[in-house]
């Protein structure tokens, strides 16, 4: 299978609205070991000047892998996802990630070159925070690269 | 408390942190995560696809080893950039039904540089499994009070 080298430049509008739980906080927090209270106590939240809980710094990977996943899905892409390696991650946070934003991404195909018999696929995800009527503000911006390994790779 | 930029210098060290990881670390991030990617819970896919064994999701590692300049920097919501290669993987034997880890990752920090400007610290992490360097140019930029 080959990666269609046309992705390069396409984009994926913001599609459906991801509600940011304080369980889902609680639970993705432990499940990469964080402790810290801020993930867990409103009230130690607070007491940092927050008004909710705080998400982990990589709480946007599940907002962003579902925004890759438009891209991994799309059969015009020609990506086998279980020859899919993560080969680089990156998140600017220009706001911190708080439970109770609601949130979408805009997907972005910054980068498509061969290697080998696979391809290197680098995305880039704008996230934005849902204000009152059409307002949005930019919270986080992730970049990714991710190996598609051909055969014998 | 964060720590004050006057205080710290580039070099310094920030500590270092010790994760264990077992097969049901995996699955637990699989779900928290929805990235369910046979090859990090499924020994028989993941050998099926040229790989050693069941490897940890490179985002486990990176979201794990971050919680040592979490802590060093006194609140999550300080941590502005943060970015990683991922290098080698971290393989996970099975040691479902015992005590004993299925891999260990140790992570350490030191201070890369210091940005007075901006009013921030990059700090470098030094992230080893198995005694490989699982990811490269892990850094981690931090607002200081």
């Amino acid at each position: 299978m080959t990666i269609n080298p046309d992705l390069q430049g396409r984009s994926y509008p913001a599609a459906e609205v991801y509600d940011v739980g304080r369980e889902k906080i609680r639970e993705f927090a432990r499940a990469v070991k964080a402790t810290h209270p801020a993930h867990f106590d409103v009230d130690a939240a607070k007491a940092l000047g927050h008004n909710d809980l705080v998400a982990p710094p990589t709480f946007a990977i599940i907002i962003a892998q579902r925004a890759d996943a438009q891209l991994i899905e799309d059969p015009e892409a020609g990506i086998d996802f279980s020859r899919v390696v993560h080969a680089d991650q990156r998140f600017t946070h220009h706001r911190p990630i708080f439970a109770g934003d609601r949130l979408v991404a805009e997907l972005h195909v910054d980068g498509v070159r061969a290697m080998g018999g696979g391809a290197m696929i680098t995305t880039r995800s704008e996230i934005f925070v849902l204000g009152s009527g059409d307002s949005r503000e930019p919270v986080t911006t992730t970049t990714s690269s991710i190996l598609v390994r051909g055969e014998g790779q | 408390m964060s720590p004050s930029i006057h205080e710290l210098s580039a070099g310094q060290d920030i500590g270092s942190r010790t994760v264990e990881v077992t097969r049901t670390d995996l699955v637990k991030y699989a779900g928290a995560s929805g990235d369910f990617n046979p090859i990090h819970w499924n020994e028989a896919f993941a050998t099926g696809v040229e790989l050693p064994g069941v490897i940890a999701h490179g985002m486990f590692t990176m979201g794990s080893a971050v919680q040592l300049v979490t802590d060093w920097a006194g609140d999550p919501a300080a941590v502005v950039d943060f970015q990683t290669r991922f290098t080698k993987p971290v393989l996970v034997t099975d040691t479902t039904g015992t005590d004993q880890p299925g891999a260990t990752i140790e992570v350490s920090g030191t201070i890369g540089k210091l940005d007075a400007e901006a009013g921030t610290a990059r700090v470098d992490l030094t992230v080893v499994s198995a005694g490989q360097k699982v990811l490269m140019k892990a850094q981690a930029v931090v607002k200081l009070s």
